[in-house]
């Protein structure tokens, strides 16, 4: 691990996001094509997306509806009327020579979204607004030597484009702050959260000013980061880079920059200085939407529970450590998963426990999803209550969930075929017991001289002998009475 | 089959008529018009681009269609499309060297619905450039005459379509109007043009110039024909989120019933803006309003006061429109492309120059000064404020009278070049059509009289979805006189 990030001593970081959510709609916001990922280029863009002549857009409404869900979701005012602008320039991704977006009036108005800081606190950031606006195409680079191709499958996609206000002070904050919105866009069912594919991006917007002071300074962007890592050390890099060029005497430039990764650092990309104009003004090809509370109840009634509603129900209900309801609400993929498990074992803590650790770990290697588990919740609940019901002991437990991964069926064929049963037959356990005691009389004189911890010799030459299947319970008692009587 | 020739200047209902009785066959009907397409169209050059095979097919399947039984009134009745709506499969050029190489993989709704009617395509007609023009002399493919007098021009910026019409070329033709580019072409070609309410006719597929103001609409030498076609073009369009979902019952019934002398005659709303002054035409017009007095209506003089800030305003607000709606022709993906582009920036400016004309650079060029930061609240946000107050005017002036009688344009057809070189008179043709555009209502150009020879026309402005009121009221007037059934001499039947 490497140290932790301190803020140069002195001054303080002024931090705010703009996350750019794809909305997953099957469709664009303004056309009928298909929004699915990964389909040979220009086979998802139909004349609309094109921007052929004629053609005219017409606005997605499922996207209104999730834009919606969010604003609700976030506490926020939905605005009964918003506009569609035309936001003007020229790229040849972008097919129409401008963007149709909300700059004026957006449909999601302030808002606020409580995120939970690395130190257990947490902290509820302001969202300025959530706008509905058409994603761009996509310049590709290497395809033909010397030539810039462009694939216009993206064109369209619905994009909700959430703007915080400066309310973030560290870079582990930023990056709380786009995790709980991973989180909650997901719980929403309103984007997939896929960060690989470009579904979530996140522009960050820096400034560094003297600790204690209230005036903001100058500030830079930093484009397109699609990690919460990328983020984190972005901005990392950001503050100290700002910090630096202040103290050694000069100005930060109102400027667009990119973060590199792979040099862990960024890069000036356009400068700002020179304002762009982009001629917004209103589309005249789409009506002001109109959102009546009918149609908002609407939405109000497809909400699902919200992560902070959760968490506090595993607290609270399920009994769960604040530590564990946190980790296991994160993702509402996994916490689905996590209450199948709970619901089949009937133990919460034990499935909390089995889905933090064995599980967590298993698809981290296998650098697997959930949803791609090959261990079902079902399954998992099942080799929980074999644990509850004494059939295996928790050791072995971990042996069979190693043969659940690996596909070697069902959790009662598993314990069956390899004969992982605990031996819990009192009167087979009694007699290796017994007998264990008979061949080791040294050992037993120095327990019975008081040395407790030869205790353990004879639990470990038990188990040796059952291959770990003795009930340990079990075990212990008999070895207590055998050694204790005669 | 020995059927008697139908002439050139047929109504359609007697096209469609002689269709249905077999006198003639649609595609009999279509040849004669490619015919005369072939034999006149070289001197007016009101055809851009001419779909004789697939006219002739089209004209087949009506047929086949006539003969089940169950033809519409349009079926087999040829008919021609301005070049900005798109066709699939056809050049569709917007009059532009930009788009003089696009072929549309789609039909404008426009299109999609006449031919779903069976109507047969004869071609594409000429029109200014991106609909920009008075007089049909911005098109790429060169000036369209005028039937009347072939060294004068036509009107624009449907000018193709109104001399194809009054030519004889076909009977009807579509056209587009953001600012007059129906009316004020009808007016001078002797024609019928109507402009719908904003909203009557879908836009899907029209290339766009304003979009806030571009409506579709028809060439013909009646109302009748004029209904017959909107029967079929008007009504809600899923894929024009501006189109009207309110139905008309009785304009999609009107190609079946055409438009007879209103139940009751309208009261007619003289406005003194437009009066003043004017000239050519006064006593045409005067002529006219007692035709119409004859006939029951009332007259009643009113008063637009915010009409002369209207050409100001119309061409802030379509230029804005227009600098961002020809963003797309970009050299990229489609029309036009510069040769060897040695960059990005390259590619756009050269593709951008050599594909646009001169009227079309003023007005990007215009449109885009218009929402630069800075000057968007002094023009833009100020055009948009008096538009508003002109629809005030309208709307105030529809709780008095039931329509609006001006005259469509300042004059008749001008020579080719007078006004090329003035571009502020070239706008003040639109100043009597261009009002009802800001303020989105249907509007209708009739032929009322000749000057040294030249048709004139008047405007009839309805109040929004009037369409009914217009056509019926037209028919009034057309019942009354013969202006529209006069054609050029140079293009006998």
């Amino acid at each position: 691990m490497s140290t932790p990030f301190v803020t140069p001593r002195g001054w303080e970081a002024v931090i705010g996001l703009e996350v750019h959510v794809q909305l997953a709609t099957r469709s664009k916001i303004f056309s009928g094509a298909s929004t699915a990922f990964g389909a040979a280029p220009n086979t998802q863009a139909c004349a609309v997306d094109l921007g052929l002549p004629g053609v005219l857009p017409v606005l997605n409404l499922e996207a209104v509806r999730m834009a919606v869900k969010f604003g609700l979701a976030i506490g926020a005012v939905i605005h009964a009327r918003s506009v569609f602008d035309r936001k003007n320039y020229f790229y040849p991704d972008l097919p129409k020579g401008y963007q149709i977006s909300q700059f004026q009036q957006p449909v999601v108005g302030a808002g606020r979204l409580t995120v939970g800081l690395p130190d257990g606190q947490e902290k509820t950031v302001r969202i300025t607004r959530a706008h509905l606006e058409e994603d761009a195409g996509k310049s590709v680079h290497d395809a033909f030597p010397g030539l810039t191709g462009i694939d216009l499958n993206r064109a369209g996609t619905a994009l909700l484009e959430v703007v915080s206000e400066p309310d973030l002070r560290t870079p582990a904050e930023a990056a709380a702050y786009f995790r709980r919105m991973h989180g909650l866009v997901r719980y929403l069912g309103i984007c997939d959260g896929n960060l690989a594919e470009g579904s979530m991006r996140c522009d960050a917007n820096v400034s560094v000013r003297p600790a204690g002071t209230t005036t903001l300074g100058e500030r830079t962007e930093i484009k397109n980061l699609n990690s919460f890592r990328f983020l984190e050390r972005a901005i990392e890099h950001e503050i100290e880079r700002q910090v630096e060029l202040i103290e050694s005497g000069g100005t930060v430039r109102r400027e667009t920059r990119l973060y590199d990764p792979d040099r862990n650092e960024t890069r000036a990309m356009r400068s700002k200085e020179l304002s762009d104009d982009y001629r917004y003004f209103p589309d005249p090809d789409l009506m002001p939407l109109v959102i009546t509370e009918a149609f908002i109840d609407d939405v109000r009634a497809t909400l699902p529970e919200l992560p902070e509603a959760r968490r506090a129900r595993y607290r609270d209900t399920l009994g769960l450590p604040d530590y564990d309801a946190a980790w296991l609400t994160d993702d509402p993929a996994v916490a689905d998963y996590f209450e199948a498990v709970a619901h089949a074992s009937g133990d919460a803590k034990l499935a909390a426990n089995w889905v933090m650790g064995e599980l967590s770990a298993a698809l981290n290697r296998a650098e697997r999803s959930i949803a791609d588990s090959p261990v079902t919740p079902a399954a998992l609940g099942t080799l929980i209550q074999r644990i509850r019901d004494e059939t295996i002991s928790s050791k072995l437990a971990k042996t069979v969930f190693e043969a659940l991964w690996a596909g070697a069926g069902d959790v009662d064929t598993i314990i069956e075929a390899r004969g992982l049963r605990q031996v819990s037959d009192s009167g087979a356990l009694e007699a290796l017991v017994r007998q264990v005691v008979a061949d080791n009389p040294g050992q037993v004189a120095q327990y019975r001289a008081g040395k407790d911890k030869v205790f353990g010799f004879f639990v470990g030459q038990v188990m040796k002998a059952t291959q770990g299947k003795a009930n340990p319970k079990q075990l212990n008692d008999l070895l207590r009475e055998v050694l204790g009587s005669d | 089959m020995s059927t008697p020739e139908p002439t050139a200047f047929t109504p359609l209902a007697a096209l469609a008529r002689g269709l249905r009785e077999r006198r003639w066959s649609s595609r009999e009907l279509t040849r004669h018009f490619l015919d005369r397409i072939a034999r006149h169209d070289g001197a007016l050059r009101s055809f851009i681009t001419v779909t004789e095979e697939r006219a002739l097919a089209q004209a087949d399947a009506a047929d086949r269609r006539l003969a089940a039984g169950a033809a519409t009134p349009l079926t087999g009745i040829p008919i021609a499309h301005k070049d900005l709506f798109c066709t699939d499969g056809v050049l569709t050029t917007c009059g532009s060297r930009m788009l003089a190489n696009f072929t549309a993989p789609y039909d404008a709704t426009v299109v999609a619905r006449l031919d779903a009617a069976g109507a047969v395509t004869l071609g594409k007609t000429n029109m200014d450039e991106f609909a920009m023009g008075s007089s049909n002399e911005n098109s790429w493919f060169g000036p369209v005459g005028n039937p009347w007098d072939p060294t004068r021009v036509p009107g624009g910026s449907s000018g193709g379509s109104a001399a194809a019409v009054a030519a004889g070329l076909a009977p009807v033709a579509t056209g587009t109007d953001t600012g007059g580019s129906i009316r004020q072409p009808a007016a001078f070609c002797g024609l019928a043009g109507i402009k719908p309410t904003y909203g009557r006719v879908s836009r899907y597929g029209m290339v766009a110039f304003a979009s806030s103001l571009d409506q579709a609409g028809v060439f013909g030498h009646d109302v009748a024909d004029l209904a017959a076609m909107l029967a079929f073009m008007c009504g809600h369009d899923p894929l024009d989120s501006t189109s009207s979902d309110v139905p008309d019952p009785w304009l999609m019934q009107a190609a079946d019933t055409p438009p007879a002398a209103p139940a009751r005659a309208p009261v007619i709303g003289l406005p003194r803006e437009y009066f003043s002054g004017l000239g050519t035409g006064a006593d045409a017009l005067d002529a006219a309003r007692r035709v119409l007095e004859a006939a029951g209506c009332r007259f009643r003089d009113i008063s637009l006061p915010h009409s002369p800030m209207a050409i100001p305003a119309y061409y802030i607000i379509a230029g804005a429109e227009a600098s961002t709606n020809l963003s797309r022709y970009d050299g990229v993906r489609f029309g036009h492309r510069c040769e060897n582009p040695q960059n990005l920036e390259d590619l756009y400016r050269r593709s951008r120059t050599e594909g646009f004309g001169m009227e079309v650079k003023r007005r990007i060029l215009t449109g885009t000064y218009a929402l630069s930061v800075g000057y968007f609240d002094a023009y833009y946000v100020k055009a948009q404020q008096l538009r508003r107050l002109i629809q005030n005017d309208f709307l105030a002036a529809f709780a008095d009278v039931d329509l609006i009688l001006t005259p469509t344009a300042p004059g008749v057809a001008f020579p080719r070049g007078d006004l090329a070189d003035d571009p502020i008179a070239m706008y003040q043709q639109d100043i009597f059509t261009v009002p009802a555009s800001l303020a989105g209502l249907p509007a209708m150009s009739l032929p009322c009289g000749f000057h040294a020879g030249l048709p004139l026309g008047l405007q009839l402005i309805g109040p929004h979805f009037g369409e009914r009121a217009l056509l019926e009221t037209g028919a009034l007037f057309q019942r009354d006189t013969d202006w529209h059934r006069r054609h050029p001499e140079g293009f006998p039947a």
